[in-house]
């Protein structure tokens, strides 16, 4: 089969458009195996399960840093101050600077707050960190974030663990369509169908967890997200993006107009 | 606005009554829903459910594997004193009981979580009687401040205070807020709590409202089951939690549902409540609460603990003591009651992974609050 291009984020290249994260799995063994059979590259774990300071650390040590991005995050963050220092923590105890911004301050639907997700990414962003922010399907945040220099934006599909798939389609694409920074998208997507859905509509990686973390088979389930990824990617590439709400050049019903003219 | 203002519009003969009038299509129903109201909580925890309690469970452990994953988030409690000014009837630390009783040094309470740390605790609870005489804020502060460093998440469960109180408290470190109204039935209330400050219904009514406009990240009420008639405080304490989730949305609401332990004074439950009710009450507040954190500690025997375990339960307690200075500190101090579950953290760990769940020490940071100068 063709070698597909690489997923590009802030200049380095990754071969898996798979993200997966490390909450909510019965066993660190089982975490291992499952990330292990999706093929990710890029492992996001919250700061508040780490302690950074014990180089023991379980959840640090089960995530092999020469193999996979360790991609810390900010989750349970309430506002910019909080997710700031946080990420500085983590930098400061020998993380990478690349943070997945997540500031949800409703501890119930986790939804992104926008207003201190923005002012968090102007500050990391120019405090050297590579930021990846967790955000509400929102065209317009999308691109203000992208104007402070985050190196992707990551919508959500629907809230963070319902499995209910790309709720916010119209808007993600959209986002797609503008956008100049890879967009992920993140949260909500609850079968590999969902994963191949958003590839296929030219999204440029989806990160899971809850969906591989709670499945009865979490190492089968990887596999599948893996599968499914690269199927709507493939898709995507083989022409299934040509849709789109612009009109077209070769428009059939009013040519006539350009060709009568010409 | 506060949860009083809310509760005077509920009688509980009406609840009692509309719980008694449920229907098996009723309870179908409410299992059906995909978004409750409070009419299908009160199915749910009707004598109608009772026949429905398998159907609940799967539901009630499908929607917690879903939200909070196969983990169980591991908490010590840690017992700073037992002088208390109230009389509760049912209470060991009763002002009236004749125990040995200990108010822990800053120096003792950090030799009982240096214990725990060595255990693998990075979450405890920190508790107290009702003494502020013994045992006043500037202290726990100096408490909070001694055992940050070694903790990620510190909680208390002290008399209630006023919300300045709480945000100094939060300012040094502590996160989260656990007060229990115990019963919901304002008479039984009286009868139980004869004396003391605690005797102020309302008063501590409203204390998860000072906590939260304070600003805790958790706060954590419940009912002492026993009391009254559990499914009428099952009820108002789910009308409680879900009244602090929409109000002080900030804050994570969880639950606790203890039931009466022998203790000193030989209390005995009016309203006993058996293990088929327990897991009714359970599953009632996860369908209820999808997002509420429902907390089971060692008051309760082991082998109920892994019973109810994938039910919707998200925090345990292990190997605790109740007494002051019962882990390492002092010897010879009486608890606040009898715990049941007597197995070592490290029995409860290994037990919580053959269920297919994995303990969570940390689920917090210390570096979340405002950082704290030495």
């Amino acid at each position: 089969m063709t070698q597909l291009p690489p997923l590009i984020i802030a200049d380095r290249a990754f071969d898996s458009r798979l993200l997966v994260g490390t909450g909510k799995f019965a066993s660190t063994q089982i975490m291992q195996r499952a990330i292990a059979a999706s093929g990710a590259e890029i492992v996001t774990v919250a700061l508040r399960r780490v302690d950074l300071s014990d180089p023991q650390d379980n959840l640090m040590e089960a995530v092999d840093r020469d193999r996979y991005l360790f991609l810390p995050n900010t989750s349970g963050a309430r506002d910019a101050e909080e997710a700031v220092r946080l990420a500085r923590i983590a930098r400061a105890a020998g993380c990478e600077p690349w943070v997945k911004l997540e500031v949800t301050p409703d501890p119930h639907y986790l939804l992104p707050d926008p207003v201190e997700t923005l002012k968090a990414a102007e500050i990391l962003v120019k405090d050297g960190f590579k930021v990846l922010p967790y955000i509400n399907a929102d065209p317009v945040l999308a691109k203000r974030l992208e104007d402070v220099g985050t190196v992707t934006v990551m919508p959500l599909g629907a809230p963070i663990g319902t499995n209910r798939g790309l709720k916010t389609r119209d808007s993600i694409q959209i986002i797609i369509q503008q956008a100049q920074v890879p967009v992920v998208v993140d949260a909500g997507l609850g079968a590999p169908s969902h994963a191949a859905e958003a590839m296929e509509m030219g999204a440029d990686a989806v990160l899971i967890n809850t969906a591989i973390a709670t499945a009865d088979d979490p190492v089968g389930m990887a596999k599948a997200f893996r599968l499914g990824v690269e199927a709507g990617y493939r898709a995507y590439r083989a022409g299934l993006g040509q849709h789109s709400w612009r009109a077209e050049a070769s428009s059939p019903l009013t040519g006539f107009l350009r060709s009568n003219h010409a | 606005m506060s949860f009083w203002k809310k509760i005077i519009r509920y009688r509980w003969d009406g609840i009692e009554a509309a719980i008694r009038r449920k229907t098996a299509e009723d309870v179908r129903q409410a299992l059906r829903a995909s978004t409750r109201h409070f009419d299908d909580l009160l199915a749910l925890l009707s004598p109608a459910a009772t026949g429905f309690l398998e159907e609940m469970a799967q539901v009630a452990h499908g929607m917690t594997v879903q939200r909070f994953g196969r983990i169980i988030q591991m908490f010590a409690p840690v017992y700073i004193s037992s002088e208390c000014t109230n009389s509760c009837v049912y209470c060991g630390f009763n002002r009236h009981n004749q125990i040995s009783r200990a108010t822990l040094t800053v120096a003792e309470v950090e030799k009982e979580v240096i214990f725990l740390h060595r255990q693998g605790f990075r979450h405890v609870l920190l508790l107290t009687g009702e003494s502020p005489q013994h045992v006043p804020v500037d202290y726990l502060i100096r408490i909070a401040r001694k055992l940050q460093p070694l903790l990620a998440s510190i909680s208390v469960e002290i008399y209630p205070m006023a919300t300045d109180d709480y945000r100094r408290l939060i300012e040094n470190g502590v996160d989260g807020l656990t007060v229990y109204q115990e019963t919901y039935h304002l008479k039984r209330y009286a009868e139980v709590h004869p004396a003391g400050p605690k005797r102020n219904y309302r008063w501590r009514l409203e204390t998860p409202d000072r906590g939260g406009q304070a600003g805790f990240r958790r706060l954590n009420i419940g009912v002492l089951l026993g009391l009254s008639d559990w499914r009428v405080d099952g009820a108002f304490v789910g009308l409680h939690a879900d009244y602090l989730a929409r109000r002080y949305w900030q804050s994570h609401v969880s639950v606790s549902f203890p039931r009466l332990r022998p203790a000193a004074g030989g209390f005995q439950p009016q309203f006993p409540v058996t293990d088929a009710h327990m897991v009714q009450l359970l599953c009632a507040l996860r369908l209820w609460m999808p997002d509420a954190g429902l907390v089971l500690s060692t008051r309760e025997p082991a082998s109920l603990r892994e019973n109810l375990l994938p039910l919707g339960i998200t925090q345990m307690s292990a190997g605790s003591k109740t007494a002051p200075g019962g882990y390492a500190a002092k010897e010879n101090v009486e608890g606040q009651f009898e715990i049941s579950d007597l197995r070592s953290p490290q029995e409860i760990v290994r037990m919580i992974a053959a269920h297919g769940y994995e303990p969570v020490w940390k689920d917090w940071d210390a570096g979340f609050l405002n950082d704290i100068q030495p």
